[in-house]
């Protein structure tokens, strides 16, 4: 069930005719798209649950139009959304009724690429394999790599901070971006950041990464190259129990050990993967676990051995170790496949994607499970055992009357337990619609207002991207207010913001 | 001037709710070994921040710790180091070069200022290991944003925006870092004699190669010593690091002579680059970080010019010391992409020297816009970095 979206502005709707021809003065030709057929292509994103049409889209092709689009939206009151390449698995891209769908993808040009600074410069609509493909036959990748990585965009990315199975040791997107260029939604256009590590003022770059395309539009983007490791080696890991496997994670990292990547699936999805991908996981183990070292060779061996040790004190029941490149992609052909052949499992699955600390984990998984019983619906798992980030896949068929409900609220059920363990609702997939109402579990209502003041800076009107992230829409008027402080201290005649 | 000492998080609303109402400023310090950077002539109430102290939550085995701001940064180093870990973004005390209270330093002070040392290079800065906070901001509420886990998405990153944010938004009460594990092994190849030209090839050649650098930097003669040094380090496990060691020498043979450095010259070396020792008695001390391409450029005008420096970051730090202000670092580093802050000089010319660089209008502008939206009524700007009027 789509959740609730900010209503549509009447008058807004009322004048779609006269904003779809404004929109073309400004992208001449096939880049404004209004008619209905085309436009279920941007629906929704990867969260197929929730579709909405949008009243427009358009598709740009230089900052400077970008500008105009945001200039011309901010002066008649129309709000925008936008959108890379639509794989945001939280609503992030849900287009809404009134709104022009802001569509990136024609900024696909990488514009730079620079070794002795160690930087790539590139469109935001660049995919994210896309930068290391250009680089890597130099010895460069750029680290961030999330599954969607072959489609999703560097704009996109860059919006919803994301992560991938290496980010444990290299970071997430926001420790590989080091400038932008962003348009706002005045139009006005503005560099930030640079090709350096820290430059002039507050550091702006740190909150725009992350901050789900509510605060600007990104244009240009720089991000970090890093040397290709001279070598890597995986091992794959089986266990007869969660906690055996629960327990190697913790003495891997109390060994002094940041692996670059370290999975872990349970027993549905380690089947799943194996009936999808045919790579030798064993079908027999409760728990699987993916390590990957890199260094140098001997530096790997050394690792792998301790990782191995590692595993058998903690009962593992199987252990095997790459012995060439080809072995460690098939090891980790399984993981990265782990949604569409979890997704054969089942008419529908649900994402989720909490945080808690790792000690929780064989806690947080009993509970999962008996959650499971209790609403009868089954769950696979699968997590960036690292750094404790979780993704239940909950199986559902929304053919079923009530199904797709029942799967929201027993997500939401887990976002909530991950919370009380001291973790947060969202690793890597960003909040977007789908957790936006989960907001108050982990922050105050004056949590919430200092980071939407901040959203005033950039967008006073709450013209970009809204009915995002925050459950409640408010004025910028209102939340600039300075609220009396028990009942001691009021400013009446003070200037305000 | 006056002090203010909070015991609690009420007394601290309290004590900002009255400065907004009375337009009185504050001044937020730790342990106040930065507190000679910036304007001098600060008319402003001290908010000392030390009564915000202790360890609040640490399980090493989560790589997490949670902790009061005011917490001496001495204190949390040694207790990191009797678990095996550390703070990855390498801080340091500012006291030795500022004449500043000696380890008294705050880590809310280190990460409201950003100070890292040589291996943020490639371990980040302070702003990649904050995880979480809490705070009282200018509006005298209290708030917190992100988490106490290494991984979320969740909320705007306030974090990285508190962070190097100069105690200009609000007064850090808690924060939450990662930690990381001390590696159990670390090396340095130092090499005698390059001119700076050569010293720096040398560093970008080991910076894009696989060798793994965990810090690499460069001292040049003249001022500073007898004989320029470079110095490359590597850190982990004793065997990869012994190999990767090997592998950068046969790299970079063509550059010079490259030595591995007895631990305790090595020990000593980073100790001096990471606090800019060798420039504690310049009279004028800038910090300047530029794009390693600019580099070269910048070495030669600094030669040229006779002032003393030596490089971190593989060139993209500069640590420069002068006798006189006849050099104007600012627009040297302009032109080659960089900018400065400065780190220490006379009253008299911190009086009309901004400390930090500002940002070009339209940046400063929505600088100065979400500052408001934390401080409306500028409680916390004491005019300590000259920049309130400049946007406007």
């Amino acid at each position: 069930m789509t959740p609730k979206l900010p209503p549509p502005k009447e008058n807004i709707l009322a004048r779609r005719a006269e904003i779809v021809s404004a929109l073309r003065k400004i992208v001449p030709g096939e880049g404004v798209v209004d008619n209905e057929h085309e436009l279920r292509a941007f629906e929704s994103d990867g969260l197929t649950a929730y579709r909405q049409l949008p009243m427009v889209a358009v598709l740009p092709e230089t900052t400077a139009q970008v500008s105009e689009i945001m200039a011309w939206c901010s002066s008649e009151g129309v709000r925008v959304v936008p959108r890379g390449a639509g794989t945001s698995l939280s609503g992030g891209a849900l287009p809404l009724a009134d709104a022009v769908l802001l569509c990136m993808t024609k900024f696909d040009r990488i514009l730079d690429i620079n070794y002795c600074d160690r930087i790539a410069v590139v469109q935001p609509g660049v995919t994210n394999l896309g930068v290391t493909d250009a680089v890597k036959g130099d010895g460069f990748y750029y680290a961030p790599d999330p599954s969607s990585q072959i489609a999703c965009t560097i704009g996109g990315n860059v919006a919803e901070n994301s992560g991938g199975v290496h980010c444990l040791k290299y970071g997430l997107t926001t420790n590989n971006v080091l400038g932008l260029e962003l348009v706002l939604t005045s139009g006005e256009i503005l560099r930030i950041g640079g090709s350096t590590m820290d430059t002039p003022g507050l550091d702006l770059l740190g909150v725009i990464v992350g901050s789900e395309g509510m605060l600007g539009v990104v244009t240009e983007v720089t991000v970090r190259l890093l040397p290709s490791p001279a070598a890597a080696k995986a091992l794959l890991i089986g266990f007869a129990t969660i906690e055996g496997a629960g327990q190697c994670v913790a003495d891997i990292i109390a060994a002094g050990i940041i692996p670059a990547g370290m999975e872990m699936m349970d027993r549905l999805a380690i089947q799943a993967a194996e009936d999808f991908v045919n790579v030798g996981y064993p079908r027999d183990a409760e728990a699987l676990l993916l390590v990957e070292v890199d260094g140098t060779e001997i530096e790997c061996r050394y690792l792998a051995e301790r990782i191995e040790a590692l595993s058998k004190s903690n009962g593992a029941t199987t252990i095997r170790s790459s012995q060439s490149d080809q072995e460690r992609m098939n090891f980790w052909a399984g993981r990265k496949a782990a949604f569409p052949a979890v997704g054969r499992l089942a008419p529908d699955y649900y994402c989720m994607d909490g945080t808690i600390p790792r000690r929780q984990l064989p806690h947080v998984l009993r509970r999962i499970s008996a959650m499971s019983q209790e609403y009868g619906l089954a769950v696979a798992n699968v997590f960036h055992a690292g750094d404790g980030n979780l993704h239940p896949l909950i199986l559902y068929d929304a053919n079923k009357d009530g199904q797709l409900e029942l799967a929201e609220t027993f997500g939401a059920e887990i976002l909530k337990l991950c919370v009380e363990v001291g973790g947060v609702l969202t690793g890597e997939h960003g909040v977007g619609v789908e957790k936006r109402d989960l907001m108050p579990v982990m922050f105050s209502e004056d949590d919430m207002r200092h980071q939407q003041r901040l959203k005033c800076s950039f967008d006073p009107d709450m013209l970009l991207n809204p009915g995002k992230v925050f459950p409640q829409l408010h004025r910028c008027a209102e939340l600039g207010r300075m609220h009396i402080h028990k009942g001691k201290v009021p400013f009446p005649d003070l200037p305000r913001f | 001037m006056e002090t203010l000492a909070p015991a609690s998080i009420d007394e601290l609303c309290d004590m900002i709710a009255r400065a907004a109402s009375s337009g009185e400023k504050l001044d937020i310090r730790g342990g106040g070994s930065k507190a000679a950077i910036g304007w001098p002539d600060r008319a402003a109430a001290i908010l000392d921040m030390t009564g915000f102290s202790g360890i609040l939550d640490y399980d090493p085995a989560e790589l997490v710790i949670t902790l009061g701001a005011g917490t001496r940064l001495s204190e949390v180093s040694k207790l990191l180091a009797e678990h095996g870990q550390e703070l990855a973004f390498d801080p340091f005390d500012y006291a030795a070069v500022l004449d500043g209270p000696v380890e008294q330093s705050t880590i809310g002070g280190v990460v409201a200022a950003g100070v890292c040392g040589p291996r943020a290079i490639s371990r980040g800065r302070p702003r990649d290991h904050v995880l979480g906070f809490e705070a009282v901001s200018g509006r005298a509420e209290q708030f917190q944003a992100g988490g106490k886990v290494v991984k979320n998405v969740t909320g705007y990153d306030l974090p990285k925006l508190l962070a190097g944010s100069w105690g200009r938004l609000a007064a850090l009460t808690s924060l939450t870092l990662r930690t990381v594990p001390r590696p159990e092994f670390a090396c340095s190849l130092g090499c005698k004699g390059l001119a700076p030209g050569k010293a720096l090839d040398a560093q970008a050649r080991a910076m894009t190669s696989s060798a793994g650098v965990s810090a690499a930097a460069h001292m040049p003669a003249g001022s500073l010593g007898d004989e320029a040094m470079t110095m490359l380090r590597l850190d982990g496990f004793e065997i990869g690091v012994r190999s990767r060691l090997e592998d950068l020498r046969r790299l970079l043979a063509e550059f010079g002579d490259w030595q591995p450095v007895d631990n305790a010259s090595e020990n000593g070396f980073w100790s001096d680059i990471r606090s800019a020792k060798p420039l504690s008695q310049s009279p004028l001390l800038w910090r300047a970080v530029l794009p390693p391409s600019s580099a070269q450029a910048l070495a030669q005008e600094l030669e040229r010019h006779g002032a003393s420096w030596f490089a971190d970051w593989a060139g993209s730090l500069f640590w420069i010391g002068l006798d006189h202000p006849d050099i104007d670092i600012r627009a040297v580093l302009q032109p080659l992409g960089g900018h400065a802050t400065l780190i220490r000089a006379p009253v008299s010319i911190r009086a009309h020297t901004p400390a930090l660089t500002l940002p070009e209008r339209g940046l400063a502008q929505l600088n100065d816009r979400v500052r408001k939206g934390f401080d409306p009524h500028g409680v916390f700007e004491a005019g300590r970095f000259m920049d309130i009027h400049n946007a406007n």
